[in-house]
């Protein structure tokens, strides 16, 4: 699969037949899609619950750095979402 | 689907996958069914708020994944209620289905209690083979219910099982499932279960057949083909034995449709286990402490090879009821690993699946499944069967 190519402007959103839930028994976010869960760390629960479909990435970048006194988390986030589209988490647009 | 539910090590393992066999009842009767073949002797199903109690008690526990299988679930009337309070719960919810009992209305009524994703389920890729082996007359309305789950906004997920007399129509399953704009395809050879078990002369592919079969498939998706092709390889062919689900007691919980809690769908013949009931237990004790739960959990059980052997760690020793029908021995090492003393169970049976006429499958017809067939198998159950 080529690099997935993301844009501050690109409006990113959890894919089809996935679903970012919080899951009480394991204190934590998970992604459950067909037959398949994956346990989502902090970082990568900051990102995904702020990616409504209606966010650009830029604007995900700007709240979680809000959020987090200011740092600049762009390159995280950005490279995060690459992982989640190559992995069909996430669909852009 | 083939991305295994994984959970890290560090964590107590949770039943995070929850098998909800709601009915052996099935209006097919495909001879590759994993189903026991003594179903006809199994108790009253259970009631609509039994089912809740263990979608509850589960979820408690931490399940995430919900199937809904059988049998056919469909035939279930309160399928709806049993998703919706799936739903509720906050399962992500899967249907495993022929697609017979199914129309439209139903498929959104489905969708409106909140069914996040629908399988279902080909025997062949033509309407002669599918009938035959579905021993009914189902071939279009499978047909048009694919259509109708993708015109409900799911993803089209569709699953054949291969074995010798559909494996070599392979290009042409392939070609159906485009037809029918499907997005997922489960090409699953078939595991020797239940009547599979009883029906494995007849249904084991030669070799030859797979390699065909597996280069097909290969070739599609180096084609850049559009659909996701998953390709099950039969265990009888390895020489290293599956991680059967993904061990004992580890992530995966099966509720049979008379309210035995079982580690896997077939456990139910491995002998001296009690499973439990969940009428009488919660699932937090069925998953804990119950002595069948347990039975296996861990390496202590083992005997050699697999005691000693440095990849128990990842097939746990292979399948249980799988050493239990080819050995008599649910402690040995699953005879699919070329390290096991019995291994030779397994390669006999593929050198005759692969001899030039395959004596013993033209000795024995194919047992198709139905209750009729479940009887007389079962007319005098044999020592030590539940």
């Amino acid at each position: 699969m080529s690099r997935p190519v993301i844009h501050a402007t690109s409006v990113a959103r959890i894919a089809r037949g996935h679903r970012l839930q919080y899951e009480p028994a394991q204190d934590c976010h998970v992604l459950l899609y067909p037959e398949g869960m994956v346990t989502l760390n902090e970082p990568a629960t900051e990102i995904l619950t702020r990616c409504d479909g209606q966010r650009s990435v830029a604007t995900v970048c700007e709240l979680i750095s809000a959020e987090f006194g200011g740092a600049d988390v762009s390159d995280d986030v950005y490279e995060f979402l690459r992982l989640a589209i190559s992995h069909g988490w996430v669909v852009i647009g | 689907m083939t991305q295994p539910l994984r959970h890290d090590a560090q964590t107590i393992a949770r039943p995070l996958w929850l098998l909800a066999e709601l009915t052996y009842a099935c209006p097919l009767q495909c001879p590759y069914c994993s189903n026991p073949t003594e179903m006809a002797q199994i108790g009253a199903e259970m009631t609509t708020d039994d089912w809740f109690k263990v979608l509850r008690e589960a979820r408690e526990l931490g399940a995430a994944q919900l199937g809904l299988s059988g049998g056919e679930p469909l035939v279930r009337r309160d399928l709806e209620a049993i998703v919706a309070e799936g739903a509720r719960l906050g399962y992500y919810s899967n249907l495993i289905t022929s697609g017979i009992g199914m129309d439209e209305a139903r498929v959104n009524a489905l969708a409106e209690a909140g069914l996040d994703h629908i399988q279902i389920s080909f025997q062949a890729s033509n309407a002669e083979r599918n009938n035959f082996l579905a021993g009914s007359n189902t071939f279009e309305q499978k047909k048009a219910m694919a259509r109708a789950i993708k015109a409900a906004g799911y993803p089209m997920v569709l699953n054949i099982v291969l074995h010798r007399h559909n494996i070599d129509d392979i290009d042409d399953i392939i070609a159906m499932a485009e037809s029918l704009d499907a997005d997922y395809v489960e090409l699953a050879n078939t595991q020797y279960y239940g009547w599979a078990w009883h029906n494995r002369a007849q249904l084991l592919p030669t070799r030859e057949q797979l390699n065909h079969a597996e280069s097909v498939t290969t070739r599609y998706r180096d084609n850049g083909g559009r659909m996701k092709l998953y390709f099950v390889v039969p265990d009888y062919y390895q020489d290293r034995p599956k991680a059967c689900m993904s061990g004992w007691g580890d992530l995966f919980l099966n509720v049979a449709p008379d309210g035995l809690a079982l580690p896997c769908h077939a456990a139910r013949q491995l002998p001296g286990i009690e499973f439990p009931d969940v009428r009488e237990h919660d699932i937090a004790w069925i998953w804990n402490e119950s002595p069948a739960f347990n039975h296996f959990r861990g390496f202590d059980w083992m005997a050699e090879p697999c005691r000693s052997c440095v990849e128990k760690h990842d097939d746990f020793g292979g399948c249980r009821c799988q050493a239990f029908m080819l050995t008599g021995d649910m402690y040995a090492t699953d005879p699919v690993c070329a390290k096991s003393p019995s291994h030779h169970l397994i390669t006999d049976v593929v050198a005759e699946a692969n001899a030039p006429t395959s004596a013993r499958a033209e000795a024995q017809p194919i047992v198709f499944r139905n209750p009729k067939n479940s009887k007389r198998l079962h007319a005098t159950p044999p020592a030590g069967e539940r």
